[in-house]
């Protein structure tokens, strides 16, 4: 017993790896601001792809959000990093877990943004349109906000998903959080660091998955 | 079909077109002419003025299916025309066409003398001039009664927020909802959201309002509230183009009752006319199918 709490939750180590974890934390962080924002915003254009009535505009987007949803997310991350070199493009971790994540992320919030501007009805495009609205317009007053409001707890634990699979930047050997607790294991020779780390991912999540609760209908991809 | 695509240009003095366009219509239902378009424009109504709305020659067709085989139809100022016709006649189309929602295959459509088809219309524009209410209101469900008419008051008008207000407050009145002002859709009545709905469009000072069946999703109690404001509407001067099963309504606000079927408008004239001494069979047959029902 007292080699299991020496081994997993050696509160000495813990603090003294607390520094190189909250490090960690401040890239995972910076990652998720680059990740998320950048995700809504593609997925809303790959939304409004897939969704436009000209099919030449239509299925290049389809099979878009298609493939990268088919991709696991590792692997195409890995290719970015360590393939694209082949083709003489040299990322660093940072641009390449970026752009890995910007594909993946687009195609999942794309195809949620999809659901929900076809859960409104196209009476409401007839309607903002009968009174002269645009129909740019009409898609950021009258459909988005419906259309968001109909699928924010799918939006909302995406988001969740997308946080976690920040993790996967590690592999790059980029410093984010579960990468600094990994270090701190090795140097330290106890996984102490690591159950710190996903004690500090349990904390910041927790509120988030309750939230997504709250609205009733959970959706874990 | 060349023909319908000409006569755009609308001569100021042609004279032909000086006769009572009411007149023309009751003579050419009388004979069973079928409708010619593009002959008595440009179209001068008894008070010597443009007509609010003119179809002319109006086509539309769904692949294979032709929903409107030339329609042709004028509208005076402050009056109301009243739309009847069996389910799939092309009622909702035409009116749709009207602003364009639908886009016409053939045929022109004028408001206030203006053409507003063809290439090179401001969609946007024109549609603050016609307003139109639909079957299922189509309210805005995250706005309030106020947002859903100041929206485009606002985006399409550029008026100020409080300016936006004021006038979205007396649309609201005048459909006796402003009151109701700060609710949103689903907190109001079938009855109260399609009052909503015509505020929202009556709030543009539209030059015709166009109404495809506004009562018909309305639980029947809920129905006399909504023909009061079109009652009002009409008293106050309003162009309306009216579809609707509501003959009683029909018999006592309409000037003129118009049967379309199959694509056509096979009569029209008074409401007592029509109601009361159908010429034609396919008219006598829907009317006495709507009548035992
Ligand atoms: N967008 C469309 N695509 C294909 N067909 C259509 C479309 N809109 C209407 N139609 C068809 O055109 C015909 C006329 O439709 P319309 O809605 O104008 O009839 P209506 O007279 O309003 O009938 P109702 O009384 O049932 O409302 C119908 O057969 C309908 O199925
Ligand atoms: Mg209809």
């Amino acid at each position: 017993m007292d080699r299991i709490v020496d081994q997993f939750f050696n509160l000495e180590i813990m603090v003294a790896a607390w520094p190189t974890v909250l490090q960690g934390l401040g890239m995972t962080v910076l990652i998720c601001l680059a990740v998320i924002p950048m995700g809504l915003g593609g997925g809303l254009l790959a939304a409004l792809g897939s969704t436009a009535r000209r099919h030449w505009i239509r299925w290049p987007v389809v099979v878009f959000v298609d493939f990268f949803r088919a991709i696991p997310p590792l692997v195409l991350l890995i290719f970015v990093y360590a393939g694209l070199p082949f083709a003489g493009i040299r990322l660093s971790p940072f641009a390449a877990v970026v752009i890995a994540f910007f594909l993946n992320n687009s195609a999942y919030y794309g195809e949620i943004f999809r659901a929900g501007i076809q859960s409104v009805g196209f009476g409401q495009t007839e309607a903002a349109r009968s009174t002269g609205l645009s129909a740019i317009q009409t898609l950021t007053h009258v459909i988005l906000p419906q259309a968001v409001r109909n699928v924010l707890p799918d939006l909302l634990s995406n988001t969740i998903e997308v946080i976690k699979l920040t993790s996967l930047a590690s592999v790059v050997s980029l410093a984010e959080m579960l990468y600094s607790a990994d270090m701190a294991r090795s140097v330290t020779y106890n996984a102490s660091p690591i159950v710190l780390a996903a004690g500090v991912y349990l904390v910041l999540l927790w509120p988030l998955v309750r939230l997504v609760s709250r609205f009733g209908r959970g959706l874990a991809t | 079909m060349a023909t319908w695509r000409m006569g755009t240009s609308r001569p100021a003095d042609d004279t032909t077109s000086r006769s009572n366009p009411e007149l023309s219509h009751r003579v050419r239902s009388l004979v069973f002419l079928p409708a010619v378009s593009a002959v008595t424009r440009p179209a001068v109504s008894a008070n010597g003025l443009v007509p609010s709305l003119e179809i002319c020659g109006l086509h539309k067709s769904f692949g294979p299916l032709e929903v409107l085989k030339g329609v042709d139809l004028k509208v005076a100022h402050s009056e109301l025309v009243f739309v009847l016709g069996p389910s799939g006649s092309g009622k909702s189309t035409m009116l749709r066409c009207c602003n364009r929602l639908e886009e016409p295959d053939f045929g022109e459509i004028f408001i206030e003398g203006d053409l507003i088809t063809g290439r090179g219309v401001n969609l946007n524009a024109i549609r603050q001039r016609i307003g139109m209410v639909f079957q299922a209101f189509n309210l805005y469900p995250h706005l309030s009664a106020r947002k859903n008419v100041t929206l485009a008051l606002r985006k399409v008008r550029g008026m100020r927020w409080d300016e936006s207000n004021a006038h979205a407050m007396e649309a609201l009145d005048q459909v006796g909802l402003a009151d109701k002002a700060e609710s949103y859709p689903s907190e109001l009545s079938g009855g109260q959201q399609q009052r909503v709905a015509i505020a929202r469009a009556l709030a543009l000072e539209p030059q015709v309002m166009l109404f495809d069946e506004p009562t018909s999703a309305l639980d029947p109690e809920l129905v006399g509230d909504v023909l009061e404001v079109m009652r009002n509407m009409k008293a106050a001067g309003m162009t309306m183009l009216v579809v609707s099963h509501e003959m009683n309504f029909a018999r006592e606000a309409a000037d003129r009752v118009i049967f379309m079927d199959q694509g056509q408008i096979v009569e029209q004239g008074l409401p007592a006319e029509v109601f009361g001494f159908p010429r034609h069979e396919r008219t006598r047959a829907f009317l006495s199918r709507v009548k035992g029902m």
